[in-house]
């Protein structure tokens, strides 16, 4: 299927549910829920282009989201800007700066690059306490006024519209990186570095659109998190469970397709949520951390790689 | 190891409650830190919670239905408390809601109460409500209208009644949200009180050791130190000021963790001299309708639980401030919450922390955080903790029960 | 700047670095030597704490000595640990990621299993010398610090004559740079890294009775060292006990300097971003291979 008719019919699916279960669902726990769901479906899509599709491990996720949510803030101190230029401000801020780290962590591989973004992600975070603009340790509060836009019922829903958008938007690039000849060149990149680099490929610059298409995308998920949340404060948002969360899901569902991610997030996201209202707290952690130890030990593609491997018996898996 | 669940105790006394009043039960929805950093507290917390329950369903109710506690773990994380407090008044239809314990978790769902129209009772925030200005939003911690500065103001007016008048002081914290509002506070009273900071800055949570900070402290040679801090790092700090030895002449602040048992027995001896904030002190001055019994009754049911066995600070307020929501809704007759947020308003409650009367604001009229000085502590175990003249009120004047003993360096045994 | 305080400065980011030694040790071996990103390392390091301070409070045992004891346990923990994840991971392809999920999974059951079994406060131990201090000139040495300094600097000293002076220190050593040779030798490679791996949980739990020492612990604690136990092998050199030393001196003192000079709130900024500045030039670290 050609690109533009896959983002066509992904953009249109998005719209679709969206304004479905807005007119249908009553209760704003199910926009609530499935707003994070979906965040996470950015997210994990968004890491897995540098992750998964060129074989870069980005410990820093928290990093690009807490980007894309700062400048929302940013903008909102400064003239209440409103939420679409907040996000198309937050995916530029996080973009940039996922193509200077790119530049940056040039020579390092593996888990060496892995400990760089973590680093990275400190620095981030100390950055942010000490700055005084956005509030510091205090946090920042962003409080949405009067009506929800274009008539939705409440607030969650508009937001979780747009959030479907953006899912819809990341999984069209996604499928769109891993599809062209960009996608090819990550994945000789991911099997090995120095030989496709003696084959031609542009390396240096492939990586960089890696990052900045990664990062951007972070950023994106992120600008909105401020209004989803109405207070933002730096523990919360550079939160481990955010770096944890954007490699898991990508690791369950599969990790070479762009449908990995999606099924991953939708899997483990919708477990999370599910378990923190049935089960104690205690249970909630326990289950995760249990799930992805399973996981991984039985299914070493993810859930794709079971897929996969039950349609095509011959071939290299 | 022999380990009772008196949390499946008290389930089973409200499901006899229940029994004995076949009614709908009147259902009080909230999210609770029970995992985190902050876990302990938020624990306690529900266990005074759940004891007002019962309290309550044994005298048959509330309104006459049966009270059911809804709640669910929001893992002191912010970005949990929309989806729990949507589920909690969409999917659960509780008829009430207090909130969680401290201002990132309060924070998020103000704005959910308020597109609800729901009156709104909060457990220890710093002043969460700055921004949204709600008028149906309460808060328990008794900082007074100003919280930062209510919280904090404490400390140097003792400061100043010494002679002569103290005239510099450093003030130090962690860099989280609780201890950055605090500090705020703190320099309001330092500038009204015509004092010269000489040191000013604040640290990362994950600092391990505070030599270097204390140190940094001593060089300056101030008057007053004042410290605004969470649990490790509260105890990070009264170490090394002894183990620097530091001098100056008051020593202390608005430090968490040092209210509870852990840390008392933990420093034991290294917190005489200290200056501390308190919500609550066994002195004969503080004489709290009903917080003597609350507090034998919670102390064995927190053993059991290992949750914090003094319960000196978050649960007396949780219970108070289920006792004002009930006030309210069995004055008002029926779950309206407009004229439950108006009854909170205007009037006079008289709960197991004293009386409690409202300022327009939400927050309480008259501030009365305490302010101590430990003494004579000679060990490590807790019955000591429990007796007058080991905390030592020295402000606000109505609960005082002794002097400033200064300067801090002199009486540190 | 005052004399007396740069010296107290340099002494605590040194006490300082000793213990961040002793936490990253584990790290330097097997993430330096085995290639296993043993991200779950700190929650070890919790369990340790945990084990000293239950039996501090029950028995009144020195939190050292229970380490001590208990390093034969954590020891066969660890080489139950690797033999999984050997059989399940290692043998089926060099794909680090998959044990990165598998720890960090590990990391979340331990966290949550301490939490079950002892409740989330904070505990810590009493012990004689927590609260002295040792007065030389000018310069403190508080014994809460400079214990534990000691135990790390003995435990790492150690391990560095184990693997360069016996026969299978010196196996260690050789796995991380050419198995095959050493197959061909006739020592079973995966014994190997099975008996370092489990020195390196060792390390855990005497690092994790450290902690506890020095500071109160609750089962979240682990989250907030996992960078700096890679870190500080990283910046140092992977594969390199001096290395692990030298990294740990770095940040423990660029740590300490800054709290005393310039702002507290700046140290994690200045030691991550020493460990980046260093991995731009010398990506493979000061004294790596």
């Amino acid at each position: 299927m050609k690109t533009s008719s896959f983002t066509a019919i992904a953009l249109c699916t998005a719209l679709l549910v969206a304004g479905t279960t807005s007119a249908l669902v009553t209760n704003d726990y199910f926009f609530s829920a499935s707003y994070t769901v979906l965040q996470f479906v950015v997210l994990a899509t968004a890491w897995n282009i540098l992750g998964g599709f060129t074989g870069y491990v980005n410990f820093g996720s928290a990093a690009f989201f807490a980007l894309g949510a700062y400048s929302s803030i940013v903008l909102d101190k400064l003239f209440e800007a409103p939420i679409t230029l907040s996000i198309l401000s937050g995916t530029a801020v996080a973009a940039l700066v996922g193509l200077g780290m790119g530049y940056l962590t040039l020579r390092l591989r593996g888990v060496f690059f892995a400990i760089a973004t973590l680093a990275f992600a400190e620095v981030l975070f100390t950055f942010v306490v000490n700055w005084d603009y956005v509030g510091g340790a205090r946090g920042a509060y962003v409080v949405l006024q009067g009506r929800p836009p274009l008539g939705f019922r409440s607030f969650v829903q508009f937001l979780f519209a747009i959030m479907a958008l953006m899912a819809a938007g990341a999984v069209a690039i996604a499928r769109f990186v891993q599809t062209s000849t960009l996608g090819l060149g990550l994945a000789a990149i991911r099997d090995d570095e120095v030989a496709a680099e003696c084959s031609g490929v542009p390396t240096l610059r492939l990586k960089l659109v890696s990052t900045t298409v990664s990062g951007g995308l972070m950023g994106m998920a992120g600008a909105m998190f401020p209004y989803f949340l109405s207070y933002v404060e730096p523990h919360g948002v550079f939160s481990l469970s955010y770096a944890v969360n954007s490699i898991a899901m990508p690791l369950i569902g599969g990790m070479y397709d762009w449908a990995g991610p999606v099924i991953g997030a939708l899997l483990l996201g919708g477990l999370q949520q599910a378990l923190q209202v049935n089960v104690s707290a205690d249970w909630n952690l326990f289950l995760v951390g249990a799930l992805l130890v399973v996981f991984v030990t039985v299914a070493p593609h993810g859930i794709m790689g079971w897929t996969l491997r039950r349609n095509r018996r011959a071939g290299p898996t | 190891m022999d380990r009772r669940h008196p949390s499946v105790a008290a389930a089973l006394a409200l499901a006899v409650s229940f029994s004995a009043i076949a009614q709908e039960p009147l259902k009080i929805g909230f999210s609770m830190s029970l995992t985190g950093p902050l876990g302990g507290n938020g624990r306690a917390a529900l266990l005074a919670m759940q004891m007002w329950a019962e309290d309550v369903n044994t005298k048959g109710g509330l309104l006459g239905r049966p009270i059911r506690l809804v709640y669910y773990d929001d893992q002191t994380n912010p970005a949990n408390v929309p989806g729990l407090y949507t589920k909690l008044l969409d999917i659960d239809k509780v008829d009430l809601i207090v909130s969680s314990y401290g201002t990132n978790v309060i924070a998020p769902a103000i704005p959910i109460a308020m597109q609800r129209k729901m009156a709104f009772m909060t457990l220890f925030g710093t002043n969460p409500n700055a921004k949204f200005k709600y008028d149906r939003y309460f808060q328990i911690m008794p900082n007074g209208p100003d919280p930062a500065v209510g919280l904090t103001k404490g400390f140097f007016e003792v400061a100043m009644t010494m002679d002569p008048k103290p005239k510099t002081v450093a003030l130090v914290g962690a860099d989280a949200e609780y201890p950055h509002a605090a500090l705020e506070g703190a320099r309001t009273n330092v500038k009204a009180a015509g004092l010269q900071v000489l040191y000013d800055k604040t640290y990362p949570m994950s600092t391990t050791d505070f030599t270097p900070i204390v140190r940094a402290i001593q060089a300056t040679n101030p008057d007053l130190v004042f410290v605004a801090s969470y649990p490790p790092d509260s105890a990070g700090i009264v170490r090394a000021a002894n183990e620097v030895a530091l001098k100056t002449r008051q020593f202390g602040g608005a430090m968490i963790g040092v209210q509870y048992a852990t840390l008392k027995t933990q420093l034991g001896p290294l917190l005489n001299g200290v200056v501390a904030w308190e919500v609550y002190a066994p002195e004969p001055t503080i004489k709290f309708p009903g917080v003597e019994e609350f507090l034998a009754r919670y102390q064995p049911l927190a053993a059991a639980q290992q949750l914090d066995p003094l319960g000196f600070f978050l649960p007396p307020y949780a219970y108070a401030m289920m006792q004002i929501v009930g006030e309210a809704v069995q004055r008002v007759g029926k779950i309206d919450q407009a004229k439950i947020a108006e009854d909170i308003h205007s009037h006079e409650f008289t709960t197991v922390v004293g009386n409690v009367r409202f300022a327009k604001n939400g927050e309480w009229a008259e501030g009365r955080p305490l302010y101590v000085q430990y003494r004579g502590i000679r060990g490590n175990g807790l019955e000591e903790w429990k007796k007058p003249g080991h905390e030592v009120v020295l402000w606000p004047a109505r609960w005082k029960s002794g002097d400033l003993l200064h300067p801090y360096d002199q009486h540190r045994k | 700047m005052s004399g007396p305080l740069f010296a107290n400065a340099l002494v605590s980011g040194l006490l300082l670095a000793g213990f961040y030694a002793a936490v990253s040790v584990g790290i330097s071996i097997a993430f330096g030597m085995l290639d296993v990103v043993n991200i779950a390392h700190p929650a070890f390091i919790i369990l340790g704490s945990y084990a000293a301070s239950i039996a501090n409070a029950s028995m009144g045992a020195d939190p050292i000595v229970t380490a001590v004891a208990l390093s034969p346990a954590f020891f066969a923990l660890g080489l139950l640990l690797y033999r999984f994840y050997h059989a399940t991971f290692e043998r089926r392809g060099r794909e680090p990621l998959r044990g990165l999920a598998f720890f960090f999974g590990i990391l979340f059951v331990t966290a949550v299993a301490l939490i079950l079994a002892f409740g989330v406060d904070y505990r810590s131990v009493t012990a004689r010398y927590i609260g002295t201090t040792w007065r030389l000139g000018t310069v403190d040495l508080p014994l809460r610090l400079f214990v534990p300094f000691v135990v790390s600097v003995a435990m790492t000293l150690s391990l560095q004559v184990f693997l360069s002076r016996t026969f299978f220190g010196r196996a260690v050593l050789a796995v991380g740079q050419d198995q095959l040779a050493l197959q061909l030798m006739g020592v079973d490679p995966v014994r190997i890294k099975q008996i370092a791996f489990g020195i390196s949980i060792a390390t855990a739990g005497v690092a994790g009775a450290l902690l506890v020492i020095i500071q109160p612990v609750q089962p979240s604690l682990g989250r907030e060292y996992i960078g700096l136990v890679f870190a500080i092998p990283v910046l140092g050199g992977m594969g390199s006990i001096a290395g692990t030393l030298a990294g740990a001196a770095i940040l423990g003192v660029a740590t300490s300097f800054t709290a005393t000079f310039f702002g507290p709130s700046w140290a994690p900024a200045v030691s991550f971003g020493i460990l980046l500045f260093a991995l731009a030039f010398r990506p493979s670290g000061l004294f790596g291979r």
